[in-house]
């Protein structure tokens, strides 16, 4: 499977994607500069976290204009896979690529610690190799991770079971208590109605390797790998 | 053409930005602030003498970028001198 790693001015895990993709999991990986329009030869294309163009304005709002998220677009309309941690997701939504905003954390800290997601939607190639309220433990870093969106829209998301992955406890249980932004019904992570594109704020790149701690990032890796059929098409399920 | 954008959170939107400044200013002894809440004021010189014309491109600026339609709303003002009217020193 072929990956590239999107790099803006600003961006600071494009690195860990990179090492993970080529030294964990063995598979081709290349730098996307933000300039570039061609993402063709491509199946996976991540957009890392970080803090492109120094969140001014809105976190992800001026990457989420630049030329590469144009052409995102048109590889996204013939099916290709896009993964967007932390920054990655503030800019998919500031992209209209996926619905809603992250705002600032409602504790006003930035967080950097561990946390526990549930998983709820595993009808997705990020998420077809694990199992429906399987635990991961992932960290998060990110100072506006409070997702947000209207009503409407958060009806749609659980109508077509969009969520992903929600803030739990160890147990799996959704509380108040283990959200670490204020995020709106716990929401850690989204996916577009197609299954293709998936932001979340939690870095499974780091939490990849024993060495990091963890390997639960891995998994979702994993899951991609063994969904690639040899047409170029996804499996879902 | 000079024109102002101000941009705010929408209501109800929570703003903790504004709490924690608010909190701030209480424990300056500036108690009787009872809601505070931080805006942007992004202003814009454009080559358009037409006020209507200026203010509609705007407009498009604040659609495509400058607001989030999810969280904000913004007003235009069409100014002739941007400078503020009192400088604080």
């Amino acid at each position: 499977m072929r990956f590239g790693v999107v790099v803006f001015p600003g961006t600071w895990s494009d690195c860990d994607f990179h090492y993970v993709v080529s030294e964990v999991l063995h598979q081709p990986v290349r730098y996307v500069w933000h300039r570039e329009h061609e993402l063709g030869q491509l199946d996976c294309v991540i957009l890392p976290g970080g803090f492109s163009y120094g969140d001014y304005l809105r976190a992800g709002a001026v990457a989420g204009r630049s030329p590469v998220v144009a052409a995102l677009r048109d590889f996204v309309t013939r099916g290709g896979l896009v993964l967007g941690s932390c920054n990655g997701f503030q800019i998919l939504c500031e992209a209209g690529l996926l619905p809603g905003v992250l705002t600032r954390n409602e504790c006003l800290q930035y967080r950097c610690q561990s946390t526990h997601l549930v998983v709820e939607n595993i009808d997705t190639p990020f998420t077809r190799g694990l199992r429906a309220g399987q635990v991961l433990t992932m960290p998060i870093s990110h100072g506006e991770g409070k997702y947000h969106t209207d009503a409407e829209t958060l009806a749609r998301l659980k109508q077509q079971n969009l969520v992903v992955f929600r803030y739990a406890d160890a147990d799996g249980r959704v509380t108040k208590a283990s959200n670490p932004n204020g995020s709106l019904d716990n929401i850690a992570g989204i996916v577009n109605p197609e299954g293709t594109v998936l932001g979340m704020m939690p870095h499974p790149e780091r939490a990849s390797e024993t060495a990091m701690g963890g390997t639960d990032g891995l998994l979702m890796f994993q899951s991609l790998l063994g969904s690639l059929v040899e047409d170029g098409s996804f499996l879902k399920r | 053409m000079k024109v102002r954008v101000l941009v705010r959170l929408k209501p109800g939107i929570m703003d903790v930005q504004g709490e924690a400044v608010k909190r701030a200013l209480a424990g300056l002894g500036f108690s009787e602030v009872s809601d505070l809440r931080v805006g942007k004021v992004i202003d814009i010189d454009l080559a358009e003498a037409r006020p209507g014309e200026a203010r509609a491109r705007v407009g498009e600026m604040c659609r495509q970028l400058l607001a989030n339609p999810i969280l904000e709303d913004y007003t235009l003002e069409t100014v002739d001198d941007l400078a503020p009217r009192e400088v604080a020193r």
